[in-house]
């Protein structure tokens, strides 16, 4: 199974230019709201249609410039964030609506997936008499009840609270395992897509910026963007100096780097977590110089933030105005109490995002 | 009381008959004609939208003599489309029964194609969507999908559309004329008699009406009553 897509399309004044390519069968969308992820999973299934591009599917061409497959015969199964589930129609007549072919067909169809998807019971009721899960289920029911080769998961959590988008992702990953079809994940949360994604590919301002493995791009996501869209609170401009020194204005230290650094480097990025602190021997004033001291920050407490698991402190340097965010974990706090705050951070270098 | 039972007794009840037959008649073809008309505006361009939308809705907004008129214009017997019905077909509107379904369901018709585009318009647009990517075809969608979703709006809009079509009186009085058994209708015949001074039988036109109003305002409230138990109150 592999998808090539590649898309240009003007609405007012955004403009959409994507291109991506994979063989993975698990692909996640990473990008803000309102960066033409969805615009794109439209183009792929045929409800919008692209100004120009091309679209292939397992060297089933879905569109170019001569050809423009109509939505119901490109096999492309989509979830709706809000499911889409025909109100008027009960749960049986949903998972049917699409079905061709004989009555007695349908009907086994139907009570496949019925039996798929855990719906016994459920057959006659409306989708408004259905519980989130369960509304979740038979429009996925209904989407596989149509045998689609590629199924495109647009946003399905943003609109549930934290416990039910848990217990829904999990239950969504265990009903597509045993699907042997290619799935996009579209969403603007990165937890979501680091669960369920194989190949990555993040998206700016209708352009993709970067793609590749899931694992690989959240460990050195390379570009400002991707590390921002990762996750990564600490993003700051920064300069090469030579091929081992790189020098953060804002953070008033020159860090040095047994790795190489590459050429195109601005920015330098890192995660919350990935701070360790450092504090003063006693009685000693300023802490030495020795190999282990490189690349620590001097840092003043601006504001602390209580959370249920940890603790954000808002960090400020001497030199300028921009917060560090360091997020501390639970277990760190009865040190932190014992010896107050640390005078300095380390930024270990693995953990350094080089950043273009 | 006895006077009462007398004009009942020996009422003609022909336009009754004339108007429910009228009402049926011009509320059957306004359903078709009315979401045929609201799904091709839904989905044409803005100014085709425009145009159209204000060319079907004007016979709501102008005074039924002023159709009534346009109507006339159009239908007379010494007109292009008047000639060529009554030569190749044989089929004469004015002062004849079609006449009078031909006013109903002019001046009915906006209602039923207003009512249906709002309701229509109310759909999510997703389901459609998921219909297409589902493999339905479009006209599955809009009987199965969207007629069904947005039922309520269009149930409701038929019934304004049989009142309005039941008591047209402007302009099928100037197209269908008042011909007792044959295009006289209830609102005619009302009229009628009040000007012959005998204010008893209007009066009895005028209940039987109310009665029927009462019956349809029942009726929608019956059907959209599910819907009005989800509205929170004020």
């Amino acid at each position: 199974m592999a998808i090539k897509v590649r898309i240009e399309k003007s609405v007012g004044r955004f403009k959409l230019d994507v291109g991506f390519q994979t063989e993975s069968r698990r692909i996640g969308i990473l990008g803000a709201s309102g960066c033409g992820k969805s615009m794109t999973l439209k183009c792929i299934a045929g409800i919008e249609t692209p100004d120009q591009g091309s679209i292939v599917i397992d060297e089933r061409v879905l569109y170019d410039r001569n050809v423009n497959i109509k939505p119901q015969k490109r096999k492309v199964g989509y979830l709706f964030q809000n499911y889409a589930l025909f109100p008027t129609m009960t749960v049986e007549d949903n998972i049917g609506a699409g079905l061709k072919g004989k009555k007695e067909e349908k009907k086994q169809m139907i009570s496949k997936m019925i039996e798929k998807f855990r719906l016994e019971g459920l057959r006659d009721r409306l989708p408004g008499e259905l519980s989130g899960g369960q509304q979740q289920r038979v429009a996925l029911a209904r989407i596989m009840a149509y045998e689609p080769e590629v199924i495109l998961l647009d946003e399905p959590f943003s609109a549930l609270d934290e416990f039910l988008k848990d217990r829904l992702q999990q239950e969504l990953m265990q009903m597509l395992e045993d699907y042997g079809g290619t799935v996009i994940l579209v969403s603007h949360s990165r937890d979501e897509i680091y669960r369920f994604s194989e190949e990555l590919i993040i998206m700016d301002e209708g352009k993709t910026i970067c793609q590749g493995k899931t694992k690989e791009i959240f460990a050195n996501p390379e570009w400002k963007e991707a590390a921002r869209l990762t996750g990564c609170k600490n993003i700051t401009e920064a300069k090469r100096i030579d091929r081992h020194h790189v020098s953060v204005p804002a953070w008033g230290v020159t860090l040095i780097l047994r790795k190489e650094v590459p050429e195109g480097l601005h920015w330098i990025g890192v995660r919350a977590h990935d701070f360790i602190p450092i504090w003063k021997k006693a009685g000693e004033e300023k802490l030495q110089r020795d190999e282990s001291s490189e690349n620590r920050i001097l840092l003043v407490t601006d504001s602390v933030a209580e959370l249920p698991f940890e603790k954000k402190y808002f960090l400020k340097t001497a030199y300028e105005t921009e917060h560090i965010c360091w997020f501390v974990q639970r277990e760190q706090w009865d040190l932190l109490d014992e010896r107050g705050m640390p005078d300095y951070l380390e930024i270990p270098e693995e953990k350094i995002l080089l950043l273009q | 009381m006895e006077e009462i039972m007398e004009i009942l007794k020996e009422l003609d009840w022909s336009p009754l008959l004339i108007s429910l037959k009228t009402g049926v008649v011009a509320t059957i073809i306004s359903f078709f004609l009315g979401i045929f008309a609201a799904r091709k505006v839904i989905k044409a361009g803005p100014k085709v939208k425009a145009v159209a939308d204000g060319i079907l809705t004007l016979p709501m907004v102008l005074p039924p003599t002023v159709a009534g008129f346009f109507l006339l214009l159009l239908f007379s017997r010494r007109r292009p489309l008047g000639i060529y019905l009554y030569e190749n077909f044989d089929i004469k509107v004015v002062q004849t029964w079609l006449g009078c379904i031909i006013a109903a369901t002019v001046i009915a018709f906006p209602l039923m194609y207003r009512n249906a585009r709002a309701a229509f318009e109310q759909v999510d647009v997703n389901l459609i969507y998921a219909g297409r990517t589902l493999g339905m075809s479009e006209t599955a969608i809009f009987w199965k999908v969207v007629v069904p979703t947005a039922g309520p709006g269009i149930i409701s809009g038929t019934i304004l559309t049989f009142a309005r079509a039941m008591g047209e009186y402007g302009a099928t009085s100037m197209l269908a004329g008042n011909i007792p058994g044959k295009t006289g209708t209830i609102s005619q015949r009302i009229a009628m008699v009040i000007q012959d001074g005998d204010y008893l039988t209007a009066g009895v036109w005028v209940i039987i009406v109310m009665l029927i109003a009462f019956v349809v305002i029942f009726l929608m409230n019956l059907i959209s009553g599910k819907k009005m138990k989800q509205v929170k109150r004020w």
